[in-house]
């Protein structure tokens, strides 16, 4: 077929159009970071000057080392959590479907609706806010992303792997650990990796759950941008837009390992 | 071949699915196989082989009836209870371990001494000639390498039953018949139980010592290749096993009355005088002769004509408009060709006629 | 025998997934039930709210009415005209990504497979990176003095004057960049194993180009765009980044103004009510999109049938 037929008339443009629409506020966003001029407005040189200011703020590391404590620990917990979700999910049951909706439910209900009812929670209960707070609520969010991927990766494994191991005198365990666990790794590489960007990036949750001394780095932003621009959130927003795609990237890159398993 | 049974399937029945979206895949099946037998399960797709193979390895449970394997109940017990190897469909071998990992992992997990491991494993890899990519992993073998290393990892902890599940299904032509003449070889050579599923019967002739065919969760006829295929029990063995003609006809008078008023000897004495048969003749057992010959036993019209080199392959249209298959050798010289449109009649020896209960 | 073993994979699957459930349970689950308790409390003096108060509908009238000055109860229509303006933005919203998503969507479908995954990564991408960044990259460009503005109302006349922040305009945009790619991406599955020949057999029956896009590709593309709406037009609906950073002191949306209960205010009955009411109306949007699904399935059952 001639691919002048396949053609959309004003798709192609469109879709130009579209890709600069979602790419260029980050592209200018990168480019003030890098101008020396602090009033941003006014384009005067390129300098580095705002990323070397974020290395002595204090506040800007003291919230990048809290995002990374909440992040790394969500990750883990929801990871381990969602790994044994997939496997405990894996045959069908009854009301099978029931808890896939409960494990995926943070993706569809508005994140302020449960934010304000974690802070509630949290509150009534006396655990009150803080890191510890972020910590438990960036869990739950997380379990989806790193539940999902594992998941399919679950799904296409041939399920005769398992039937074999134990034909050959495998007890359950032996062939989870020796057989799924190993060919699982990149599926829980890979959604540990979504899960950590996802907690990393997280604003509103952390943002009602925030206490005094507990910032992470999107809330600092925020208040930052509140109380006026500066070149220095600018740098700041760069880097963690840069980590965000760079591991995106990863979790996509070893998610393709050991794809093609079937000839 | 021994005459310990190995494998004793008594009343297994099974249904997967709950309330009204169950289905019967087994129903009420028994069947013995004894020690170092290659047994086939065949049938169509749908028939319920697979689920007796699975339920035979343990990954289904029975829902009713029992299972023995060499005198003890298995019902209860999981696969890597059972002594019992599969050797899968896909091969399922383990793509993250090499060729003599694969072969070594059922002894591994017997606990068996580190050196009887790597020994037992390599004697397995050689008896399958695959010795020398030890060291490669699945995804870098061929179809037929997978299927040798599928082979020896099944074969290496000395199983009393090997099952097969379509394992040559994935495999080209040329390689399967290769592989089959193999597997016969390293059934002598393993001494064990082969319980072997396909739906491919000329595979099934061709490797077997006894034959299970099965339809629609049943085993309808259980016996040797010559049994199976010459002396089919229903119509539905005879139809699924090589080509066949059946022709309607009414017991009369110790004989089979066609409907085109012929008579034609042949064994009814198993069936109540004037109740409904089916003759069941297969197309290389009949001779054309001249119409007007007295040995002719029916008559019909040539309606195609096809020289297959080996054999010459006659449609014919009977006197009552069934049409019949007939299969003549060339190993005498290809002789006269029965014109298309010519009258012929058609001579069957009444041991040739396998007169089926319609 | 059967129920024997089957139940210990049952309680083996149960014991696995139970983690899982315990935790969305307990921070799901249970806090919006407590939510749900305290939106029929009364606020509190210290705290948001006070835990002894008895149960009434009270802030979920007070989305309704307030007391005047001598106690009585008038109507008040400002919480209702948020709730009103929050859902046209998020109509206005799913409207504009529909607009330059769904052809997108195509345009990704007509091509090779090597640039389609290239385009469903460049789509995917944004996702993952932090909403609040990228809304806030908006802020730059959009803001007084910068120039975006300077160069509008350069091309406008004089006395026109636009500001391009802090208005409808504005949310409007960093909403729909924020959820463009939910749009494009199911719109883009439901045609990736589109047969581009039933776009030719339609030329050869005589269609022009819109005629065949109308009567051919836009019915296959219906369910990703019914399931792209939903999933744009929900965020929309309660979204707060974007009205937060973008938006106006008088553009408050549903978001901002359950923000505001937990924040300034300190009435979190009336927050948790809102919440609620948030909650619910989201619901009747899957609810009636199932529901269309149901009959949709039905019918084509039935058609099949026959």
């Amino acid at each position: 077929m001639k691919p002048s037929l396949r053609r959309i008339p004003l798709s192609r443009e469109i879709s130009f159009a579209v890709i600069a629409y979602l790419y260029l506020p980050v592209i200018v966003l990168a480019a003030y970071s890098f101008n020396a001029n602090r009033t941003a407005t006014v384009w005067t040189e390129f300098s580095f000057n705002w990323y070397l200011r974020i290395l002595h703020n204090p506040s800007i590391q003291a919230a990048a080392l809290n995002s990374l404590i909440v992040a790394t620990a969500a990750t883990v917990a929801s990871t381990i959590i969602g790994l044994l979700a997939a496997v405990g999910t894996q045959k069908r049951f009854k009301g099978r479907s029931t808890l896939e909706g409960l494990i995926n439910s943070p993706l569809i209900l508005p994140e302020i609706v449960v934010a304000v009812a974690t802070l509630i929670l949290f509150v009534s209960v006396g655990i009150g806010v803080g890191l510890l707070s972020i910590t438990i609520a960036h869990i739950a969010f997380c379990i989806p992303f790193a539940y999902l991927p594992i998941k399919a990766r679950l799904a296409e494994m041939d399920k005769h792997y398992n039937e074999a191991a134990l034909d050959l005198y495998a007890n359950r365990f032996d062939a989870f650990r020796l057989i799924t666990l190993p060919l699982l790794w990149p599926g829980i590489l890979s959604g540990a990796t979504l899960a950590f960007v996802i907690s990393l990036d997280d604003f509103i949750t952390s943002f009602f759950l925030s206490g005094p001394g507990a910032t992470t780095l999107p809330v600092y932003i925020f208040s930052s941008i509140k109380a006026g621009i500066t070149p220095e959130v600018n740098a700041i927003s760069t880097v963690m837009v840069l980590v965000s795609i760079v591991l995106v990237a990863l979790s996509f890159a070893i998610n393709r390992i050991g794809k093609p398993i079937r000839r | 071949m021994g005459t310990a049974l190995t494998v004793d399937v008594r009343g297994v029945s099974k249904s997967f699915g709950h309330g009204r979206n169950a289905v019967q895949v087994l129903n009420d099946v028994s069947v013995k196989i004894a020690e170092r037998e290659f047994f086939t399960l065949l049938g169509p797709s749908g028939c319920g082989k697979t689920t007796l193979l699975r339920l035979i390895a343990g990954f289904e449970d029975v829902d009713r009836g029992d299972i023995f394997i060499a005198g003890q109940r298995v019902n209860d017990q999981p696969p890597f209870r059972r002594n019992v190897n599969t050797v899968f469909q896909s091969y399922a071998l383990f793509p993250h371990l090499t060729v003599q990992q694969n072969a070594a992992f059922g002894l591994r997990m017997k606990d068996l001494p580190r050196e009887e491991i790597k020994r037992r494993a390599n004697e397995a890899l050689e008896m399958v000639r695959m010795s020398a990519l030890a060291n490669r992993r699945p995804s870098e073998l061929s179809g037929g390498q997978q299927q040798r290393v599928a082979l020896a990892r099944a074969l290496a902890p000395r199983p009393q039953v090997l099952l097969l599940d379509e394992p040559l299904s994935a495999l080209d032509l040329k390689l399967r018949k290769e592989m089959q003449i193999e597997l016969k070889q390293l059934q002598n050579q393993a001494g064990i139980t082969f319980i072997f599923v396909t739906h491919d019967q000329e595979e099934a002739l061709g490797l077997s010592d006894r034959i299970g065919v099965m339809n629609d969760g049943v085993i309808m006829q259980v016996g040797k290749p010559i049994d199976i295929y010459e002396r089919p029990t229903h119509r539905f063995v005879a139809n699924f096993i090589g080509d066949i003609n059946l022709l309607e006809a009414k017991v009369s008078n110790g004989k089979a009355l066609l409907k085109s008023g012929h008579l034609v000897e042949c064994d009814v004495s198993a069936h109540s005088p004037s109740s409904s048969v089916s003759l069941a003749i297969r197309p290389e057992r009949a001779r054309i002769v001249k119409e007007t010959d007295t040995e002719a036993n029916f008559a019909g019209i040539v309606d195609h004509f096809a020289y297959m080199g080996t054999a010459l392959v006659y449609q014919i249209r009977l006197l009552e408009g069934t049409k019949f298959l007939l299969r003549e050798t060339t190993a005498n010289g290809a002789g006269q060709f029965a014109q298309v449109g010519s009258r012929v009649g058609i001579k069957v020896a009444p041991e040739a006629i396998r007169v089926l209960r319609d | 025998m059967l129920e024997q073993h089957s139940s210990s994979q049952a309680t083996r699957n149960l014991l696995l997934v139970a983690p899982a459930i315990v935790v969305l349970v307990l921070l799901v689950v249970i806090p919006l039930g407590i939510m749900a308790y305290v939106s029929l409390l009364a606020r509190g003096e210290g705290s948001g709210v006070n835990w002894s108060s008895n149960i009434s509908g009270a802030a979920y009238l007070s989305f309704f009415v307030e007391e005047d000055f001598d106690g009585s109860l008038v109507p008040n229509y400002s919480y209702l005209l948020s709730f009103l303006r929050s859902i046209a933005q998020a109509i206005f919203t799913t409207a504009i990504c529909i607009l330059l998503g769904v052809p997108m969507a195509m345009w990704m479908a007509g091509l090779d497979t090597k640039w389609r995954s290239l385009m469903v990564l460049v789509v995917t991408i944004p996702f993952w990176t932090s909403l609040l960044i990228r809304n806030y990259a908006w802020l730059i460009i959009l803001r007084q003095d910068g120039w975006a503005q300077e160069f509008v109302n350069a091309i406008l006349p004089a006395e026109w004057k636009v500001s391009l922040l802090y208005n409808d305009f504005a949310v409007a945009v960093g909403l729909a960049y924020s959820f463009l790619p939910f749009m494009i991406l199911p719109v883009f599955s439901t045609l990736e194993k589109f047969d581009w020949r039933l776009l030719e057999a339609a030329y050869d029956l005589g269609a022009n180009k819109w005629r065949a896009i109308r009567n051919v590709v836009l019915p296959i593309s219906m369910p990703g765009i019914v399931a792209g709406s939903l999933l744009v037009f929900i965020p929309s609906l309660g979204s707060f980044i974007t009205p937060a950073l973008l938006g106006g002191g008088k553009t408050l949306m549903i978001g901002n103004l359950i923000y505001l209960q937990f924040t300034s205010s300190r009435n979190w009955p009336f927050g948790a009510a809102l919440s609620i009411i948030l909650l619910g109306l989201m619901f009747v949007c899957i609810a009636v999109l199932a529901l269309r699904q149901k009959r949709n399935a039905a019918v084509s059952g039935r058609k099949r049938a026959k």
